[in-house]
């Protein structure tokens, strides 16, 4: 063993003597690198890319897609090694622990980007990238909400009219016309249905709701934010930088026995359906026939167009608002993305610039023409709305309108964000499992809570 | 007479002993700038980082043993070290009860070269790929694995996704992917034990499973010693299966020592503490494989 890995050391050794001396940090002057996840929005910004290089001859832009999982690990191992872009995707559930990290550099003191108001923006989604030091790290490029995608044929075999999904309610005692709809839906291998007598729950075909999992990487954005939100719970005191929880407050205990209790009664599929930590999503759900509808954001609308059944013939999609909660009103995650620049970028102004670039008019109805996402000025984001429209006959209003009516609540900010995922996550799959009560999370609350007392 | 002492033995000059030792330094120097670069350095840096707080973008503070006292302190890693030993149990159980079985095989049955390969061959596969193929095989909705047990009027098992099947089915994977390995290692301990000894049993009227008792497993103690330390520490590392099939997940029930560490320190930035559990994966392993080499006289065989 000793004397294999010796050997192996040794030619490690000359492969790294000759490998050394390669990469660098981001482009080289004039070359702009630009790293992304979602493939789906990469040719968008290549026309971005395109139009910005006929403004600025001298800048080109490389624009590299890695896959949400690859691509953090490959950022962070960017910053380490030094091979970092000049540029980046920024999420804001990550973007706290790069400034902390001092990775990110001020978006104020580069000269393109200091002059970028909040007010061309959707409201509130400027603020949300600004440091505790009140610096702007990040150029709000576009935002998502979530809503029901279902699939109508699913529908019209329940006898269910379409329309009722734009009033349903919902509340945790019983449920509500949401869960009698999530019941309807859900059928067994027998071909009984959810609220039928006979129902078998421990053999259901197709679940009335899909699963996205427990929601411990993200807050239950696509799972359970929408029902706590519209109980009227929030997850910190204050947003963004809260320091305090809630998860011991009862709005979230009692929307999370109600949800997950949807799993125990056949109508939301179990942790193993949904193919555990590699879990499908909620298009993979809806097209392979596991679950009828189901939460999704508004940056999958155009997977959520494309899926095709088995023999290829493409399904027919539709999109309907999140339910009415106990506060009268519906809610929904608002979150968003932004660019930033980092500080191991040789060419920070030149960064900056095309960072400026895509925060404008120019791209950003660009974007809103290639209806992936919505662009963050509200006039690109009606370009998005009428792409989905008369391109897809896509309604997509039932994203739009929370933010029109006001019904949305930010991702929640906070320091340590990668420590309470750590925490949050196998907590929140333990009462997804049943192998803990939805109570163990006041405990993980206090847990929470300490990693603010703690001098970080 | 001490000049028919230099001079006597096979006309060896002195100056050549010399030209030896320079020649022997130079073979032995890639491998010891190697083994310094990439061996001992990083372990006493590891050791020293354990006592920082450190994020490896910013310099690492100095902080005493407050890595130590968390570690202690933290239910997430003495679950991991819980996890990570009944997964080295399986695995090593298993795995070296079918190599053993597999090298008899290829003993006493067959010396076919191309059996010897066949054997070899998931071990050529990368961890992993065979991570992935069985993530899909095993899958609990579309799996080919979970399809057939349906098939056959069983209820569909969620072999990566409960926390009772996840640990024996990493381990299965694993020992499906080591067994081979294993198996060529013993298979040659077992052609160091001479073919008399057998003809001996033989003539003495011993059956195949008395001869595998009385020759085959006293003879082969130290070769099998040998090969349970260097499977007992890569099992202690598993990380890549845990990695791309299950996360740690569900819940913490697959969350390896490895994986917790590798977690802690490129998902979460704490190296420092990343560094101590690392220390303390080192102390384990040392510990192990000194009682092992104790208790299973490898130094030493009963072929003389």
């Amino acid at each position: 063993m000793t004397r294999r890995l010796l050997a192996a050391a040794a030619a490690l050794t000359l492969t790294l003597l000759t490998a050394c001396g390669g990469a660098g940090t981001g482009g080289r002057d004039g070359t702009i690198e630009y790293w992304l996840w979602d493939s789906g929005q990469q040719p968008g910004y290549q026309k971005c890319a395109d139009a910005f290089h006929q403004e600025n001859p001298s800048l080109q832009i490389n624009i590299s897609q890695y896959g949400w999982d690859s691509y953090w690990s490959k950022l962070t191992a960017g910053f380490i090694a030094d091979t970092a872009p000049d540029v980046f995707t920024d999420h804001l559930a990550r973007f706290a622990q790069y400034v902390d990290l001092e990775v990110l550099r001020p978006l104020d003191d580069l000269g393109p980007t200091s002059d970028i108001r909040d007010a061309d923006y959707q409201q509130g989604l400027a603020e949300l990238w600004k440091g505790q030091d009140g610096k702007r790290y990040g150029a709000p490029k576009d935002w998502d909400t979530v809503a029901l995608f279902y699939d109508k044929a699913a529908l019209t075999a329940a006898g269910v009219d379409p329309a009722q999904l734009q009033n349903l309610s919902w509340n945790p005692q019983d449920g509500g016309t949401f869960e009698k709809l999530v019941a309807h839906l859900t059928i067994d291998a027998n071909g009984v249905r959810g609220d039928e007598p006979g129902f078998d729950k421990t053999h259901v075909k197709t679940h009335g709701l899909a699963s996205e999992g427990a929601g411990g990487g993200g807050w239950g954005q696509t799972q359970w934010s929408a029902f706590a939100a519209s109980a009227g719970w929030q997850v910190t005191d204050k947003n963004p930088w809260g320091t305090h929880f809630n998860l011991d407050q009862p709005a979230l205990q009692d929307t999370l026995s109600w949800y997950f209790g949807l799993k125990d009664k056949g109508y939301l599929p179990t942790y193993a359906e949904i193919g555990g930590s590699n879990s499908i999503g909620t298009d993979k759900q809806i097209q392979s026939g596991i679950a009828a509808m189901g939460i999704s954001g508004s940056w999958m609308i155009s997977t959520f167009s494309k899926l095709t059944d088995a023999n290829g013939k493409k399904l027919d999609i539709a999109i309907a608002p999140t339910p009415i909660g106990p506060t009268g009103k519906r809610a929904s995650m608002f979150n968003g993305l932004a660019d930033s620049v980092t500080t191991l970028s040789k060419q920070p102004e030149n960064a900056a610039k095309w960072v400026k670039f895509m925060s404008g008019e120019q791209c950003q109805d660009l974007i809103g023409q290639s209806g992936v996402v919505f662009p963050a000025r509200p006039g690109a984001t009606d370009l998005a709305i009428a792409y989905n429209k008369t391109e897809r006959n896509l309604d997509v209003t039932p994203f739009t309108n929370q933010v029109r009516d006001k019904t949305t609540f930010l991702f929640p900010v906070t320091t340590n964000a990668a420590d309470i995922t750590a925490l949050l996550q196998p907590r929140l799959d333990a009462v997804y499992l049943g192998s803990e009560p939805v109570s163990s999370l006041t405990d993980l609350n206090n847990q929470l809570n300490d990693l603010f007392k703690v001098a970080q | 007479m001490a000049l028919s002492a230099t001079t006597r033995p096979d006309r060896t000059p002195p100056a050549k002993k010399r030209d030896d030792t320079r020649l022997a330094l130079l073979f032995i120097a890639p491998a010891l700038i190697g083994f310094l670069v990439f061996m001992v350095w990083p372990t006493l840096r590891g050791i020293y980082l354990s006592f920082t707080k450190f994020n490896l973008l910013t310099p690492p503070e100095f902080n005493g043993l407050d890595n130590y006292v968390r570690m202690v302190q933290d239910p997430v890693f003495w679950n991991s070290m819980r996890v990570t030993v009944y997964y080295v149990f399986v695995n090593i159980v298993l795995q070296t009860v079918i190599a053993l079985v597999i090298a008899v095989l290829m003993q006493r049955l067959t010396r076919r070269t191309w059996l010897r390969g066949a054997v070899l061959t998931p071990y050529l596969v990368s961890n992993v790929v065979a991570a992935m193929v069985f993530l899909w095989i095993l899958d609990y909705q579309l799996g080919i694995g979970n399809t057939l047990i349906a098939a056959l009027g069983m209820d569909r098992i969620p072999f990566l996704s409960s926390d009772a099947w996840v640990i024996p089915t990493i381990a299965a994977i694993n020992v499906w992917r080591h067994v081979g390995y294993t198996a060529l290692l013993i298979f040659a301990g077992l052609q160091t034990i001479p073919e008399t000894m057998y003809e001996a049993g033989r003539m003495d009227g011993a059956s195949e499973p008395r001869m595998f008792r009385s020759i085959t497993v006293p003879l082969l103690r130290p070769v099998l010693a040998l090969v349970l330390i260097i499977t007992v520490v890569g099992s202690f590392q598993v990380f890549d299966t845990v990695a791309i099939a299950t996360r740690g997940g569900p819940v913490d029930s697959s969350r390896v020592l490895q994986y917790y560490i590798y977690d802690v320190a490129f998902g979460r930035f704490q190296f420092g503490y990343a560094s101590a559990m690392s220390v303390a994966l080192l102390l384990v392993l040392v510990i192990i494989t000194f009682v092992q080499y104790r208790v299973t006289r490898a130094d030493s065989s009963d072929l003389n």
